[in-house]
């Protein structure tokens, strides 16, 4: 027998045992598809963190307050007319820019939640990003209509707004924004400008948001009148490096200066400076983890699957050893036997494998759709996918099929 | 010699177990077998029928002795060896039909063909032969038919036919009518007498005196010996080393 032969007597025993083959076969089928779908998580995730960090450049440096240190400053309050206990400041950011050489631009982010109306549209919690006039160019944002407030309009607390491209269609629908007004919390806003789609970074939606100068939020948005004594503070401050080299001097500069304003030693200070090299490593080794840890899942699951056949064709050894002893007294001898069942777990196992890499695309597209995750269908873990399932089916059918052919013909003849 | 010896066993002895406990199934059978002979082997349970046929069969081996078939020693050939020899000079025909379950008797007559190593055949010519051997049996119309929608003499003459695809120099048949009525019975019966008219070599194992009388020679066994062996027709004894001449056809 030659294997296109064998191969159709594979696929005739396991069309005539629709139901066992299918049970035999899921196993491999939740096994490669768990491969292509975690590998779709994973890639995901990747293309989201590099997505993330393109535009951006490796010359961003990133102050963020580090609460932990703050709140324990925060303990007895004392008002100061500066305000600058605990976390960063406004004026943080303008003495980085006007102190420290080399710095290209300072943008800082400071965010609130309020109600925005707009007509007969209310919507509930929307969030109100304060910024500076460099924001659109550092978070990689494009102006779609309109335009992004300047520094004029930041220095005179000028009440207006840039939305977010979601937003804009949620309250004006088709109608042109540009020019309109809207109410956030209790203050009128007039749209000067609406972003292009930018879509979710790190789990914030960027198309909901309304931006505003920061000047603004400080003045109407400001969280509560605990917050007034502190001061302006503000959540980052991105500071643009002319130089990449002068990078780690910059950032020894930038400590001093904090530390100094704020009062506080280095050890303990109540910020962190963090470069876009430093976040772009701890993600990349922490999706090496993930994606490690999803290796080891998937290989499991498919020895799991392997084993699911070995032993279905062990029990199909068993069910079959008539039909065994009838081929051999026909004249099959123990090679054709052997080859018999290894095609056909083989097959099983290719096929399964096959449902698996679609189950596994439509697994990964339904999951994509479903959860805040990205998934990215990578077209390696199909191929690696499918061939470790023939590689199971081969290496888990091979013991069942050894036993097939070592029976004896008498003894298989007479099993009932 | 006009007259060829198909089968030939000198001295044949097959013991299951060692040592203390074992059993002697066959105790030095020696028989001789012409081409062109109908024989039957009649015998109480347990007198080694069973055995002396897995061993003509090639479905198993004798402990001590020679078996030559058509000339040659299989009795030290390998499994894969003597799968080659059932698939080429031997028919089988099972009291049980042993046909593969849901399976057409076209695929059940074609099966013999596939492991046929020595003239490998095309899907084509594998159909058109086993179509040939199925019409030659009266089942030209039952081809794609399964074995649980035939009778048991349809069932019983498709396993004859598969039996034949590889044109077998001998067809082993064990018990052929025992699980059938007796209509069904005498068509396979005849079937059997059709082939051997044509000049196949048949061994039959029968309980059935009548069916017996019917062929060449009956050889009976008692204790794994050969108690007798009668010429159907003259109906005198010999001995089990006599060497019988018969009118070839």
């Amino acid at each position: 027998m030659n294997l296109i032969e064998f191969l159709r007597l594979a696929w005739e025993s396991i069309t005539k045992n629709k139901m066992r083959s299918l049970l035999t076969m899921l196993g491999i089928i939740i096994g490669v598809a768990s491969v292509i779908i975690m590998i779709s998580i994973s890639a995901g995730t990747e293309a989201s963190i590099e997505e993330q960090i393109t535009g951006l450049g490796s010359n961003l440096v990133y102050v963020t307050t580090n609460f932990i240190r703050a709140g324990a400053r925060m303990g007895p309050i004392t008002i100061s007319g500066g305000g600058e206990e605990g976390g960063l400041v406004f004026d943080d950011a303008t003495a980085i820019a006007e102190e420290i050489n080399g710095v290209s631009a300072v943008v800082v982010e400071q965010s609130s939640s309020e109600t925005v109306k707009a007509g007969a549209v209310v919507l509930d919690g929307v969030t109100i990003l304060g910024s500076t006039p460099g924001f659109p160019s550092v978070r990689d944002m494009e102006i779609k209509d309109g335009r992004y407030f300047n520094q004029r309009e930041l220095d005179h607390t000028q009440k207006v707004a840039v939305l977010g491209f979601d937003l804009a269609q949620e309250l004006f629908g088709e109608g042109d924004p540009i020019g309109q007004t809207v109410t956030a919390g209790d203050t009128k806003l007039t749209v000067i400008g609406v972003f292009n789609e930018r879509g979710m970074v790190s789990g914030v939606d960027f198309d909901a948001q309304l931006y505003t100068p920061i000047t603004v939020v400080f003045q109407k948005f400001t969280p509560s009148m605990f917050a007034r004594f502190m001061g302006n503070r503000v959540r980052v401050i991105y500071v643009k490096i002319e130089d990449l080299d002068e990078m780690e001097n910059i950032i020894q500069q930038i400590s001093f200066l904090l530390a100094k304003r704020h009062e506080v030693s280095l050890e303990e200070a109540d910020f962190s400076v963090t470069t876009q090299q430093d976040i772009i490593q701890t993600q990349e080794s922490t999706t090496a983890a993930f994606r490690n840890l999803l290796a080891w899942v998937a290989g499991v699951s498919l020895i799991v699957g392997g084993i699911g056949i070995m032993n279905i064709m062990m029990v199909s050894v068993t069910e079959r050893t008539r039909e065994i002893g009838i081929r051999q007294s026909i004249g099959a001898t123990p090679s054709d036997i052997r080859w018999q069942f290894l095609t056909e777990a083989l097959l099983l196992s290719l096929v399964g494998g096959l449902i698996g890499v679609l189950v596994g695309i439509a697994g990964s597209w339904i999951f994509g759709e479903i959860s805040e995750m990205r998934t990215v269908v990578v077209s390696t873990s199909i191929v690696l996918a499918f061939c470790s399932a023939a590689l199971v089916g081969i290496f888990f059918g091979f013991y069942p099929a050894n036993k097939a052919a070592q029976l004896d013909p008498i003894e298989a003849l007479r099993h009932e | 010699m006009a007259v060829q010896v198909l089968i030939q066993t000198e001295d044949v002895k097959k013991i299951y177990g060692m040592g203390e406990v074992h059993v002697i199934a066959l105790d030095g059978v020696s028989i001789s077998i012409q081409k062109g002979e109908f024989v039957a082997v009649m015998g109480p349970s347990g007198s080694g029928k069973s055995t002396l046929m897995n061993i003509l069969g090639c479905l198993d081996q004798p402990t001590e002795g020679r078996y030559i078939l058509d000339g040659v020693d299989v009795s030290e050939m390998d499994r894969a060896q003597l799968a080659g020899i059932r698939n080429r000079m031997i028919g089988f025909v099972f009291q049980s039909y042993n046909l593969l379950p849901r399976t057409s008797a076209l695929k059940n007559v074609m099966a013999p063909l596939l492991y046929n190593r020595e003239q490998k055949r095309n899907t084509n010519m594998q159909q058109e032969i086993a179509a040939e051997v199925l019409k030659a049996v009266g089942l030209g119309d039952r081809m794609a038919h399964q074995p649980q929608e035939l009778s048991g003499g349809q069932q019983q003459r498709v396993a004859i036919a598969r039996a034949l695809v590889n044109d077998p120099v001998l067809v082993l048949a064990d018990e052929p009518t025992g699980n059938m009525d007796s209509q069904s019975g005498e068509e396979v019966m005849q079937l059997l007498h059709k082939l051997n008219q044509d000049g196949r070599t048949i061994v039959m194992v029968t309980h059935d005196h009548e069916i017996a009388a019917h062929t060449q020679r009956t050889i009976h066994l008692v204790d794994g010996r050969v108690e007798k062996v009668i010429h159907n027709g003259s109906g005198s004894n010999s001995s089990a080393f006599e060497k019988v001449s018969h009118e070839s056809h």
